[in-house]
């Protein structure tokens, strides 16, 4: 396939991502969006990797592994993130009764 | 046959993505979500990429996803207690998504990568057995840090989540 196909699939992966935590009001969604624009990045690492290998065929045969275990420490990242970031959901429901990221207005002060 | 299942994954992974943000319960959220992980599973698999693949099954859709879901089920989230944006702030963030997907998009449209392809189907470079050998040699370092990561996660999720005494007293 065309790496162009690729990327403009991870692009509107990517902004749709992005346009849920511009318009959510929910910090569990908000953080789903997150991982979904973590995903659209791991997609195109992937393409990319094996439009590196295809190049680079000749020279190396294991050119491109790199990409693919960039992706692998990135999913672990995330998984790591993930335990904390609701930790801290969790954390903050119990205090505010509520997800809405609106009442975190009063970190400012 | 490649370009279907491409097309075919594509418009899944698109589709279940808007679901997914659109979606008034958060349940409903969460199952769109991995319904768009299994198409980016799909896209690894026609990428000849089974390793994550099978990763992205288990610790996307199997793990994370199921500890979203102990959350929202925690906290009794539902349609009436979502909370909502007004429909300007809406309109003005779905306005912002789209002018970033535009500029991306032209800003890529002509970039020498026009003629490039990626491997589908074919290459062994996202094979277990390739990038095991890899992880354990060259990344061997990174992938011990990891693990402290993990293991900080782990203690900063515990000192998080408990409750404070002195609070519950008073």
């Amino acid at each position: 396939m065309p790496i162009n196909y690729y990327l403009f699939l991870s692009l509107a992966l990517f902004t749709i991502g992005m346009v849920g935590v511009l318009t959510r009001r929910n910090a569990i969604i908000i953080f789903m969006c997150i991982e979904l624009m973590l995903n659209a990045v791991n997609l195109l690492l992937v393409a990319f990797s094996k439009m590196h290998h295809l190049k680079n065929l000749a020279l190396n045969a294991s050119v491109g592994t790199d990409g693919q275990l960039f992706v692998f420490f990135i999913m672990v990242v995330a998984a790591a993130e993930v335990s904390v970031g609701l930790a801290i959901i969790v954390m903050m429901y119990r205090n505010i009764h509520s997800v809405d990221i609106q009442f975190l207005n009063r970190l400012k002060h | 046959m490649t370009p279907y299942i491409f097309w075919f994954l594509s418009v899944w992974a698109l589709f279940s993505a808007l679901m997914m943000v659109t979606s008034r319960n958060p349940v409903y959220s969460v199952l769109w979500l991995i319904s768009t992980f299994f198409a980016i599973s799909g896209h690894y698999i026609l990428l000849n990429a089974q390793f994550l693949a099978v990763v992205n099954i288990i610790v996307y859709a199997g793990a994370i996803m199921v500890l979203f879901l102990f959350v929202i089920m925690l906290m009794n989230l539902n349609k009436e207690t979502e909370p909502q944006k007004n429909r300007w702030l809406k309109l003005v963030g779905a306005l912002a998504g789209g002018c970033l997907l535009l500029v991306l998009v032209a800003a890529l449209t002509d970039a020498e990568l026009k003629s490039q392809q990626a491997m589908v189907g074919a290459g062994s470079i996202g094979l277990i057995k390739v990038l095991g050998k890899e992880l354990f040699t060259r990344y061997v370092v990174p992938f011990e840090i990891s693990s402290l990561l993990f293991l900080s996660a782990m203690v900063g999720a515990a000192v998080i989540g408990k409750k404070e005494i002195t609070h519950q007293n008073s």
